[in-house]
């Protein structure tokens, strides 16, 4: 394989409600989530009205968003917090104490980049909605990972690997890839240590806002005792050939260069282990202790012991997957490698020779030397220290989903971040699903026969057809089945739920 | 295929001062670069929320994922 993939993305969004610091954050979360819910739903309502016989419907508005839960996040259906699938294949709810938006499973890391940027446009959407409620106020959403003050939550990506990979050789080979993959996709934080405290003058600020989180180099856990390789094992997909590789160490990011690079880097490294083609052992002495240490180091001049004796840069460590991801595609692919994969590699090299010669050559590409550039001007003008509170907000305020008041948005509209996608492209994304997956099948279905549908989840679309008793259940089972080559003309031509059961069940 | 899409600025004077910064010797431009900075900062101040440290204080977030 290449960059190409089945893959996706879930970000926890930090939330507040404005001037009222003690606000339940469970409580807030669910508000912006059914206000996006029902917004979305008024066509379904309007037309429930019209079908009387049927008093069961009236209940499913909110039942339907229970029931396509995960299976595992039933914990979260006790509580009754909100629940819901769009029409472009995602999964919009309520995570612990933060709204997620999880993305339609996609092949390519700028598709993944065009659906999380759509995920974002979906939770201001949301906010804002949440506002219009009388007597609600204004409800603050920060694509970001931590408070400063203790708390962490995640951006968490999910790659579809063969089972045949041991996991061993993917502990091994990605772990010193995931301590220095941060110079690239790092988003910046004010603040050294979990709760922030630590902010002597000269290291007031770091590479990544997750690291500090992460205290084990395997495991389970995703919010105790973090691992940097999470052992999690629930493919939605057949077991028997695929693994879902969860990846809890990522930042937030809001930088599309950040998001495209980090995932499709990732995804090459993966592919190459899948292959077996990482000749040569990369491990890093004090994986958890390096993790740290790297990301403390903005100079990126921190040196780093490999277990070969070596001692490197995390820039020149990434610098030997590259290399390493270079001869692979060559090897694999020659002349026929595709674009993409093509494009990774360039803007890869590119970044690492740069962040080599001086990391502020990268300030309109990655988030954490945006961020870092801006602060520094702001430290040069003012004398500001890093423990000012105008350095916190900065960080803070930088992941405002606001257009008006993201400093994010800011910097991109002025131009000085670049871009991948434009808004009309990740604005169509919120609504319309990936043609090349599953998420095709269940996103064409909601929003065609939102009536019929019961229930959705990653791997089966549930319709309560009239006539039926029992829910007809069509599992989706492989993710690159459902496409719109599969299904595209068939969905186009069948009028209602039935038509469609009828067809693929004939 | 990823096509850069770097938005264009705003106002046609940047595009003046990026022609001129050719003909202009060092210490002009580092003018105008100072400029450039202040006017980014003017920018962000004005949309930057007001009282700093009750907002970091009063942003309190239950640990995730």
């Amino acid at each position: 394989m290449s960059v190409r993939r089945v893959m996706g993305t879930e970000v926890e969004y930090g939330i507040s409600v404005q001037g009222q610091p003690t606000a339940n954050p469970m409580v807030a979360s669910s508000q912006v989530v059914n206000a996006y819910a029902s917004s979305t739903a008024k066509a379904r309502r309007a037309r429930w009205d019209f079908e009387e016989e049927s008093p069961l419907r009236d209940a499913r508005g909110f039942d339907m968003a229970r029931q396509v839960a995960d299976p595992t996040q039933l914990t979260d259906e006790d509580f009754g917090l909100a629940n819901v699938i769009l029409t472009n294949g995602a999964r919009l709810y309520v995570d612990h104490a933060h709204p997620e938006y999880s993305s339609p499973e996609v092949t390519t890391p700028l598709d993944v980049v065009r659906w999380e940027k759509a995920g974002e446009q979906v939770m201001l959407d949301a906010s804002r909605m949440a506002a219009q409620v009388p007597g609600t106020a204004p409800i603050l959403l920060y694509k970001n990972n931590t408070d400063n003050k203790g708390a962490s939550y995640g951006a968490h990506e999910n790659y579809l690997m063969r089972r045949s990979t041991q996991f061993a050789e993917i502990v091994r080979h990605l772990t010193p890839f995931f301590v220095s993959r941060q110079v690239v996709t790092g988003a910046g934080r004010v603040g050294i240590g979990q709760d922030g405290r630590d902010t002597t003058p000269e290291r007031g600020f770091q590479v990544s806002q997750r690291s500090d989180y992460f205290e084990v180099e395997v495991g389970l856990e995703t919010t105790l005792k973090r691992p940097i390789i999470n052992t999690r094992d629930e493919p939605h997909a057949d077991p028997a050939v695929y693994r879902r590789l969860h990846v809890i160490l990522g930042d937030a990011n809001l930088a599309e260069i950040s998001i495209y690079l980090k995932v499709g880097t990732t995804s090459l490294v993966l592919a190459m282990i899948e292959d077996g083609f990482i000749d040569r052992d990369l491990s890093v002495e004090g994986a958890v202790r390096s993790l740290r240490e790297v990301s403390h180091d903005p100079t990126l001049k921190h040196l780093l012991s490999l277990r070969d004796g070596r001692r490197l840069t995390a820039v020149q460590l990434q610098m030997e997957y590259l290399e390493l991801a270079r001869k692979y595609v060559e090897d694999r692919y020659g002349a026929d490698a595709d674009d993409q994969t093509v494009d990774v590699l360039a803007r890869w090299e590119s970044v690492l020779d740069r962040l080599e010669r001086d990391p502020m050559e990268c300030a309109e590409d990655l988030d954490w030397v945006a961020k870092l550039k801006l602060l520094q001007q702001y430290r040069d003008r003012d004398h500001l220290d890093w423990d000012d509170a105008k350095l916190h907000l900065i960080d803070l305020q930088y992941a405002d989903v606001r257009p008006d008041k993201g400093l994010y948005h800011r910097l991109a509209g002025a131009g000085r971040i670049r871009r991948l996608l434009d808004d009309a492209t990740i604005e169509a994304a919120m609504h319309d699903p990936p043609v090349d997956t599953r998420a095709y099948f269940r996103g064409r279905c909601l929003d065609k026969y939102a009536d019929s549908v019961a229930a959705a989840s990653w791997d089966s679309v549930i319709f309560d057809l009239p006539g039926r008793e029992s829910l007809q259940r069509v599992p989706t089972i492989d993710p690159l089945r459902g496409t719109r080559a599969h299904v595209g003309e068939l969905i186009d031509r069948s009028d209602s739920a039935q038509a469609l059961v009828a067809a693929i069940t004939r | 295929m990823a096509q850069e899409q770097k938005q264009p600025r705003r106002s046609s004077q940047d595009e003046t001062t990026t022609e001129e910064v050719a003909e202009t010797d060092v210490a002009e431009r580092k003018e105008m670069i100072d400029e450039d900075v202040d006017a980014i900062l003017d920018e962000i101040d004005e949309v930057l929320e007001s009282n700093a440290e009750d907002f970091v204080k009063s942003f309190i977030q239950k640990g995730g994922q």
